[in-house]
């Protein structure tokens, strides 16, 4: 235990840059995925065709393997000659927060109260002032609940992000591997897991924020 | 004025809904939408703020063809009530009630004083409950609020979808009579739907009976109850719907508020009945015939005056109208 503490004590800049890289990285990704996600997600709720193809297409895309996907995302980006680091990763990482976000976004634009709903329509709200005003706020935590579950799952496959030269918290895990060194696996874990727990954390206090009281529960 | 105009809704699937219906609701007039369950009573109203297409015929809005009119524009122009109140969670009181204020642009200030006039109208006070949510409302409190959202921009017409059906008895009674008290003042053209026949009875200037997308009589309470045109129309009432009501009353009430009829001392075949007998039962003695003159006496056995059906009926159709002025306090 001491012997930890002496390797945080002199690893600690380190630990703090490569935790701030894999918030960078994990932020920018999911800003990303929310600007495509949630906006698809609604636009759906309008056609349900696609709705179908496109929600499946997301399920499948979270059950390919995250290495394998990072994989494939070098020769791809090779093309550009940006076949690794942060570019490759950013991008599985975005494709990766789709599912949740577009899945949430969707369902719970739908289930919005259809009476709720033809109320905002008699009272003569255009689709529009339905959408802000009525669907958006009532669906708002189930849309933050698949932003945090997002949010989650890519701090997680973030590690990943090591191998394809993206750095982050992986680096540590990768290189604790490789030497053998069971302190950096551990840290490179446990930072994982705490900023995991931190970014939820402020979520959660978003999520509460920001929903009406009156539909907290 | 509404007028539907052999206006006929047939769903996608082949449902037809509403079939061929034709009457005019007169301004400031409730009518009330009656009928089995399924016989298209919502589908109707619907119809006339353009929540349903009309598949075929008219309905005119002030003379002018709803279709004619922008849907938004017409919506905004229409008052909307339904049976789960369809306030919006997400926003207070006051929030909802000013939603079509606050749609069509007016100020801050004009909205605060029209807030503040309509939760007077409900004896609600507008500084206790703006800033509260639907849910920390009782079951009547929200339906009130719902009837006032549905009055805020002062819309000429209100279609209301069985606005009370979610209330129990009492309650329900109480917000019929506020509601009927606040007709009086803001003089609405109304469509009310109900499946209830008292309520009915109740509140409609004229019912209009359906039965499977079909209009089956048109007409006042009292005329539907006393000359219903078919035996459906009879059936629907039942046999003792209406006078049920009336056994609420005595004929004093009666004198009180319309008077009795001059009596002839000339006819022979005479019977007397005490002032203090319901309706109900003068009605049926009236109806068995069992005399050419029914004198209403008092306990002294002063004569009164006479009694008729066409009192009685009279009688009927302005206690509907009158009713808050009589039975508030009970
Ligand atoms: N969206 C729809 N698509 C197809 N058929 C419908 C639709 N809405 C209603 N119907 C059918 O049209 C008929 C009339 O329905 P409507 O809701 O107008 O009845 P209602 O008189 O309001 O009944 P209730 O008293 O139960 O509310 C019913 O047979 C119903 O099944
Ligand atoms: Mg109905």
């Amino acid at each position: 235990m001491d012997k930890w503490i002496k390797f945080l004590e002199i690893n600690a800049s380190r630990i703090f840059d490569l935790t701030i890289e894999h918030a960078i990285l994990v932020g920018a990704a999911i800003l990303v995925a929310l600007l495509i996600g949630v906006p698809l997600g609604i636009y759906l709720t309008t056609n349900d065709y696609l709705a179908e193809t496109v929600l499946q297409i997301a399920s499948v895309m979270l059950t390919i393997p995250s290495i394998a996907l990072f994989g494939v995302m070098i020769p791809v980006f090779s093309i550009v000659n940006l076949g690794i680091g942060f570019v490759p990763a950013f991008v599985a990482l975005v494709l990766y927060a789709q599912l949740p976000i577009i899945r949430n976004t969707y369902t719970a634009i739908r289930n919005v109260d259809p009476e709720m709903r033809d109320a905002a329509i008699g009272l003569g709200m255009k689709p529009i002032q339905r959408l802000f005003r009525v669907e958006i706020p009532n669906a708002f935590p189930v849309i933050m609940a698949g932003i945090r579950t997002a949010v989650v799952i890519n701090i997680g496959i973030g590690v990943i992000a090591a191998y394809i030269g993206a750095g982050g918290l992986g680096v540590l895990i990768t290189q604790g591997i490789t030497r053998g060194d069971n302190y950096l696996i551990i840290t490179g874990s446990v930072a994982v897991a705490i900023l995991a727990m931190i970014a939820d954390g402020f979520l959660i206090w978003i999520q509460k924020r920001y929903t009406p009281k009156s539909i907290a529960n | 004025m509404i007028t539907f105009d052999q206006t006929t809704k047939t769903y996608e699937g082949g449902v037809t809904a509403v079939k061929g219906v034709d009457f005019t609701v007169e301004k400031g007039e409730i009518v009330v939408l009656l009928g089995p369950s399924g016989c298209g009573k919502t589908t109707l109203l619907r119809m006339v703020n353009r929540l349903e297409t009309i598949s075929d015929g008219k309905i005119m809005i002030d003379g002018e063809d709803s279709m004619s009119l922008d849907s938004i524009e017409l919506r905004r122009k229409i008052g909307y009530v339904i049976q789960s109140n369809g306030l919006f969670p997400n926003m207070t009181i006051e929030e909802n009630v000013m939603i079509v204020p606050d749609l069509l642009g007016w100020s801050k200030k004009k909205k605060k004083e029209r807030f503040k006039k309509l939760m007077d109208m409900i004896s609600m006070s507008s500084d206790e409950f703006g800033k509260r949510y639907p849910h920390e409302l009782s079951g009547g409190q929200q339906q009130r609020i719902g009837v006032i959202r549905a009055l805020a921009a002062d819309p000429p017409v209100m279609l209301m979808d069985e606005p009370f059906g979610a209330l129990d008895p009492i309650i329900r009674e109480k917000i019929q009579d506020e509601f009927l008290q606040i007709q009086k003042e803001v003089n609405k053209t109304i469509l009310f739907v109900s499946h209830d026949i008292d309520e009915a009875i109740r509140m409609a200037d004229k019912i209009v009976l359906l039965r499977d997308g079909e209009l089956m009589q048109y007409d006042t309470p009292s005329e539907m109850l006393v000359r219903p045109k078919s035996e459906f129309v009879r059936e629907f009432f039942g046999k003792d719907r209406a006078i049920k009501s009336l056994s609420l009353h005595t004929i004093r009430e009666l004198q009180d508020i319309i008077g009795l009829a001059e009596f002839d001392e000339g006819i022979e075949d005479t019977i007397t009945i005490n002032v203090n007998h319901d309706l109900r039962n003068t009605l049926s003695m009236l109806l068995n015939q069992e005399a050419d003159q029914v004198i209403v006496i008092d306990d002294d056995g002063n004569k009164l005056g006479a009694i008729t059906i066409d009192i009685v009926q009279k009688y009927l159709h302005f206690e509907i109208k009158a009713k808050p002025t009589l039975v508030q306090k009970g």
